[in-house]
């Protein structure tokens, strides 16, 4: 009989096949295209012509890009939310992608303060992480963000295991409330944009509370039952 | 009060055909129209002046560093009155009405006076190349027109009680749209000691690149004071005051652990929120220029300071 050598751990499940005819595989490279469209942007500016980005290039890189992380930290909490209230499952294998996104444009965000304001002055940087609110919590978000980002596969979610997994990336919420915070104290006077991102996030943030204080299908069904 | 303003031959008094902008009028008035959603009566509309100013150019205060492109100086903006944002002002400020204008001369002065925009530009005019150090740790290089401030100061003749000099910048409450969303409180108020006023680094400017000012470089009439940070350098001046008492400027007042009186340049003096130990030259995307102590002009300036503690007149 021929067995087979016994595994360390259980092998890896094989690949699905790619289905082409699904909306989702197919609307992928799209997302991807479209998430990257301003960094690209902003990368063939620099090369080709700086001034067209404004009189101050490296502000207006860093605004971009530090937004960007913003907008995708919330995007990707919006996934959730879309999916109870469409029904619309699908919409959850965009999350990986979103969140990931976020992470790049954060990365872009802190190695534009590190070229660009600090002119690689790393006993300054450090000052700075430890001495200024506003770049004590930016920086922390984007510390939190990286495991993240490293366990974002499906090796790792196997190998941590579902629950364990889920419960680390409940980091995000903190991670988002760090970012708005962190724009929210840069800002000199004019907060308008600010509190625009802390309302949208306190939304996101709030449907889930308001969700965990319902009685779930489950306790429903039993009621009913009952 | 009569004004009495020096006589000046005849060669060096500016053009005064001042004429009209026609395309900036009218891009001026599209973005009225586009800012009220058609609604614009035209009222709100005013022109926008340009004029040549040709000044000689003073080599004794010329920075040797290259200098900031035009369009980058006159479209890169903080002026609160048109908008947050350093494109808002360009992008707005088109209605400001800069005829007719005067700048009350009153306080502590023997001579309290009007004087009419048209006086300051028949004064002697020069052109000066300094370094513009905004608190937000850029800089520029800007070729500005006008004269010494301490040349108006001594014909008002401030009196023993003129210890400070307090600036006004106009409202105008049909033009500037800034006013409506109220960050900082207007008008906006800034202030220089006497000595400060008097010294001769320190410029009520008309123009820059050789013509009159852009309306949102501060047209018609600015101050720019090179040793300090650039919100001091006040822009569209109505009012000028002189008090024994020192002037509560309108950025001390929206945040006073970050924003002094004195506001000097100085590397060694960090802003809470940030260092100012370096600059970012504009448009350069690197931070990479060395902060002077007073900008640069420590030569001439240091010496009002001395015995100062800088870290608390900040």
């Amino acid at each position: 009989m021929n067995t087979a050598a016994p595994l360390a751990r259980p092998a890896a499940r094989p690949a699905r096949p790619v289905d082409w005819r699904d909306p989702v595989t197919l609307a992928k490279p799209v997302v991807f295209a479209a998430c990257l469209w301003p960094f690209a942007r902003l990368a063939f500016a620099v090369v080709n012509d700086p001034v067209s980005l404004g009189a101050n290039p490296a502000e207006t890189i860093e605004h971009v890009t530090g937004d960007w992380c913003l907008q995708f930290l919330l995007i990707t909490l919006a996934v959730t939310p879309l999916r109870r209230l469409t029904g619309w499952n699908g919409v959850i294998r965009f999350r990986r992608m979103l969140g990931l996104f976020a992470f790049f444009y954060g990365v872009m965000h802190l190695a534009c303060y590190v070229a660009f304001d600090q002119y690689f002055d790393w006993p300054a940087i450090l000052k700075d992480i430890v001495k200024r609110p506003f770049i004590t919590v930016g920086f922390a978000a984007l510390v939190l963000m990286a495991p993240l980002a490293v366990t974002s596969t499906k090796g790792w979610i196997r190998r941590m295991g579902a629950q364990a997994w889920n419960r680390l990336h409940k980091l995000i919420y903190p991670v988002a409330i760090l970012g708005v915070v962190h724009y929210w104290w840069l800002v000199k006077r004019d907060i308008t944009w600010p509190v625009i991102y802390a309302a949208v996030l306190a939304v996101l943030l709030g449907w889930r509370l308001w969700r965990r204080s319902q009685p779930s299908a489950r306790q429903k069904a039993a009621a009913r039952a009952g | 009060m009569p004004i009495r303003l020096p006589k000046i031959p005849g060669s060096q008094i500016t053009p005064r055909e001042v004429f009209m902008d026609r395309r900036r009028f009218m891009q001026g008035a599209t973005a009225v129209a586009a800012g009220l959603g058609g609604l614009a009566t035209g009222e709100a509309v005013a022109e926008q002046v340009s004029a040549k100013l040709d000044a000689p150019r003073n080599s004794a205060f010329v920075v040797k560093d290259e200098l900031t492109p035009k369009k980058l100086a006159t479209t890169y903006n903080n002026f609160y009155e048109f908008g947050t944002g350093k494109g808002d002002p360009a992008e707005n400020a088109g209605p400001l009405k800069v005829r007719p204008w005067t700048v009350e001369i009153t306080g502590a002065v023997e001579e309290p006076m009007t004087v009419g925009i048209e006086d300051l530009l028949k004064m002697q005019l020069e052109e000066r190349v300094y370094r513009f150090r905004c608190v937000e740790a850029w800089s520029m290089v800007v070729p500005w027109v006008g004269f010494e401030l301490n040349k108006l100061v001594s014909m008002v003749g401030p009196t023993s009680k003129a210890k400070y000099v307090k600036f006004y910048t106009a409202v105008q409450k049909d033009t500037m749209t800034g006013l409506r969303m109220p960050f900082i409180d207007f008008p906006y108020v800034e202030g220089l000691r006497i000595d400060e006023a008097m010294n001769p680094l320190t410029m009520l400017t008309l123009g820059l690149y050789g013509e009159t000012l852009p309306n949102q470089n501060g047209a018609p009439v600015r101050l720019i004071v090179p040793w300090k940070y650039g919100f001091k350098s006040v822009k569209s001046i109505v009012r000028i005051e002189f008090t024994d008492e020192q002037p509560k400027t309108t950025w001390m007042l929206a945040g006073p652990t970050e924003y002094g009186f004195y506001s000097n340049v100085n590397p060694a003096v960090d802003h809470p929120r940030w260092s100012q130990k370096r600059e970012r030259v504009l448009p350069g995307l690197f931070a990479s220029r060395a902060t002077e102590p007073f900008n640069g002009y420590a030569e001439q300036v240091a010496s009002l300071y001395s015995g100062m503690d800088l870290k608390t007149y900040f």
